[in-house]
């Protein structure tokens, strides 16, 4: 390893810097509108809706017609191929109308998790081949950043070594390829909350599966303070017998991620899995009003926890979509309170929302 | 990996973070006056004194019974084993003296270098044998905090991936062997600055060390939270034609730090190398005022750096006594203001010496 051969020059460093810390600036979080079509298929028939290319697009309108209101907290927004290249009912390509709104446009580029042989149902995601020239295209486009989501569970004897290398190496070299191509990566190693283990084992696992990503980005060469990293809030299983509130919850997933991910990376922007869209805000608050020292942005990308009632209040119907569409703002706007720690709460128990059950003697 | 079995209880944990933490607090560092036998050995025959036991013990004793205000600048002393167990002239042992005046006491514990075969001149470090034991009985008679300093070198072909590995995980193992034994492990894995490398490349080396440092560490399921750092700063090789600012230095080594050091550590000891005791606290102080983000504290474990004067004044004469105490205490002084960044350069115009010669199309 005596020789260094610089993969970014100095120009191509600033440019992906400015765009994540765009993204990450005050207030601001991520809209992850990248559902594939099959995602799609599951959010439209729950409000009994069919799938078909022009339902979406008109989904995607009802949250792409939010006013300046978003501005000043949603900093991207993550697009799926297809909707990319969409129009609105006036012709104008939804990435226009987000770029208008000083938003920075991301794609997803992976193709999906294939499974890992000899393990125990692990998979890791595919979508290298051919990477670069989609990049390069997705940049001329309008694209400034992407998304790449691997996928680890945890039970009895998972996640495995390899799986943990696996996605981690895969990660790393998403990433490479994006940063050449002046897209910021953002890296998104999800460990799923299905199980019934508790916040420690997620919180062991994470603190795993974390410094496996920052060893394989280090080793890639990737440049750090132009990306962005989406992990998963350290929760415990949706079949965990034991309740915690959301200040073990912030407090085990800023030990983990300070343990594991360094001050160079501008922002974590947490995925929302499960959780509903309420729990995800206060988390999020919780998260950035941890007393531990916290030296990159914390904040959101969601995509049910932002869509979900907007989802609900649409149902297809035209007539609903401007009600929808300040479902949304309504979402987005608590979220950008929360990635400040302002967010006080639904107001049901706003007081005890903010009442530490945190137990002194969980060591994290 | 699929299950966790705790290393350390939360009474463990508490007890190295706190100890971490009263060490570099407030701008104190620390003073490495581990000096093998055969290293004092160099020190003294530059000022013509000969290398025995009791001459030994006279340098250390005038050191440690300086003024009590020593302890506001200096956090912990690092004691080599014969000094440990060495008294002052009415008794009284040297750690205790230390002890009444609120510094932590350390020990070296690593046991010198052996070759890495099949590489160009590498080492590894040995003094893993034992080693819990030893920590045990350090731990008994007054240590709180152990160092290991492993060695690598930029040269061709170098630092191969087998010295970064094996010295990393080499760390890794002494760092959870004293956790164990409720020791806070130093951990010092110092690139020399032997060689006419540029700034540049000794960034791209000491980041690639340290991200191997911290992917080891969290292998070995160490407590970042109850270690501390005890790095290189990053600097152009001796032979190196090209000069570089404080600025510079400072910049370098941060971007370096902020790319791999996890926030979770409490604290980044400096080593001083071959600097000049002025030079080590210049760029002390320039790190200090690093505008990237830093959320560590950035302080001294400095040898030379604290001794130099102090041994040139002495000679080797007991009369010299309240001479070298101030020499030693200017220098602590000097390298705690430093550590806050408020260390002005005596002799100078304030704005000269903070006058900035960052180039800035250099980017780290």
């Amino acid at each position: 390893m005596p020789h260094s051969y610089s993969a970014l020059s100095a120009e191509q460093k600033k440019e992906l810097s400015d765009i994540a810390l765009r993204i990450v600036a005050p207030g601001k979080g991520i809209l992850a509108a990248d559902e594939s079509v099959g995602s799609m298929a599951k959010r439209l028939s729950q409000i009994g809706v069919e799938n078909t290319e022009e339902n979406r697009r008109l989904y995607r309108q009802v949250l792409f017609s939010a006013d300046d209101r978003v501005k000043k907290c949603i900093g991207g927004v993550i697009f799926f191929h297809e909707t990319l290249y969409q129009k609105d009912d006036n012709g104008v390509p939804f990435l226009r109308t987000v770029q208008d709104k000083g938003i920075v446009v991301g794609i997803k580029v992976d193709k999906g998790v294939v499974p890992l042989a000899g393990t125990s149902g692990e998979t890791t995601t595919q979508g290298l081949d051919g990477l670069s020239e989609r990049c390069a295209q997705y940049k001329k486009d309008g694209a400034d950043f992407a998304k790449w989501r691997c996928v680890l569970k945890i039970s009895e004897r998972t996640p495995s070594p390899l799986a943990i290398l696996e996605n981690a190496n895969v990660l790393a070299r998403y990433a490479s390829i994006c940063q050449q191509n002046g897209i910021v990566p953002i890296v998104e190693p999800e460990i799923l909350p299905d199980g019934d283990h508790d916040l420690k084992r997620c919180q062991y696992v994470t603190e795993k599966v974390l410094a496996a990503v920052y060893k394989a980005l280090s080793d890639h060469h990737v440049y750090l303070e132009g990306t962005l990293l989406k992990p998963n809030m350290v929760t415990p299983g949706h079949a965990c017998p034991i309740k915690y509130s959301p200040e073990e919850i912030a407090m085990a997933t800023v030990t983990a991620l300070r343990r594991t991910v360094p001050p160079a990376v501008p922002g974590v922007t947490f995925l929302s899995g499960g959780q509903s869209e309420e729990e995800a805000s206060l988390n999020l608050n919780a998260i950035n009003r941890c007393p531990l020292p916290r030296p990159w942005a914390l904040t959101f990308s969601y995509g049910r926890a932002l869509q979900a009632s907007a989802l609900n209040t649409w149902r297809g119907q035209r007539d609903n979509s401007g009600a929808a569409t300040e479902e949304f703002i309504k979402r987005a706007e608590v979220n950008g309170l929360a990635s400040q720690g302002k967010y006080e709460g639904s107001g049901e128990d706003g007081g005890a929302a903010a009442q530490s059950l945190y137990i002194a003697n969980h060591a994290y | 990996m699929a299950h966790r079995f705790p290393a350390l209880t939360p009474e463990q944990k508490k007890e190295l973070s706190d100890i971490a933490q009263r060490i570099v607090a407030n701008g104190k560092g620390i003073l490495a006056a581990d000096e093998s036998v055969g290293t004092m050995g160099n020190r003294l025959q530059r000022i013509k004194v000969e290398n025995t036991e009791e001459n030994r013990r006279q340098f250390r004793e005038i050191l440690f019974t300086s003024d009590n205000s020593m302890s506001q600048s200096i956090g912990g002393v690092i004691l080599f084993h014969e000094t440990l167990y060495q008294k002052d002239g009415q008794g009284k042992l040297f750690k205790n003296i230390l002890k009444e005046k609120g510094i932590v006491v350390g020990i070296k514990l690593d046991q010198g270098a052996a070759p890495l075969a099949g590489t160009n001149k590498e080492s590894t470090i040995q003094g893993l044998d034992g080693l819990s034991e030893r920590c045990a009985q350090y731990k008994k008679d007054g240590a709180d905090f152990g160092k290991w300093r492993a060695v690598l070198r930029i040269a061709d072909q170098c630092p191969s991936s087998l010295a970064i590995q094996e010295n990393a995980n080499a760390l890794a193992r002494y760092a959870s062997i004293c956790q164990q034994n409720g020791l806070v492990p130093i951990v010092e894995p110092e690139v020399i600055p032997d060689g006419d490398h540029d700034l540049e490349h000794c960034q791209y080396v000491t980041e690639k060390v340290l991200a191997t440092v911290y992917k080891a560490l969290n292998d070995h399921h160490v407590y970042l939270e109850g270690t501390l750092l005890k790095p290189n700063m990053v600097t152009a090789g001796h032979a190196c034609t090209k000069k570089y600012s404080p600025e510079q230095v400072a910049m370098a080594t941060v971007t370096a730090l902020h790319r791999t050091v996890p926030a979770a550590v409490p604290g980044i000891c400096f080593l001083s190398g071959g600097m000049s005791e002025e030079d080590a606290t210049l760029n002390l102080n320039a790190i200090n005022l690093c505008p990237l983000p830093k959320p560590w504290k950035l302080s001294f474990s400095y040898g030379r750096a604290l001794q130099a004067s102090a041994l040139a004044a002495w000679g080797g004469k007991a009369a010299n006594k309240k001479a070298t105490q101030d020499a030693f205490m200017k220098r602590a002084l000097a390298n705690c203001q430093a550590a806050k960044g408020q260390y002005v350069h005596s002799g100078s115009s304030g704005s000269a010496s903070t006058q900035s010669l960052f180039t800035a199309s250099y980017t780290y």
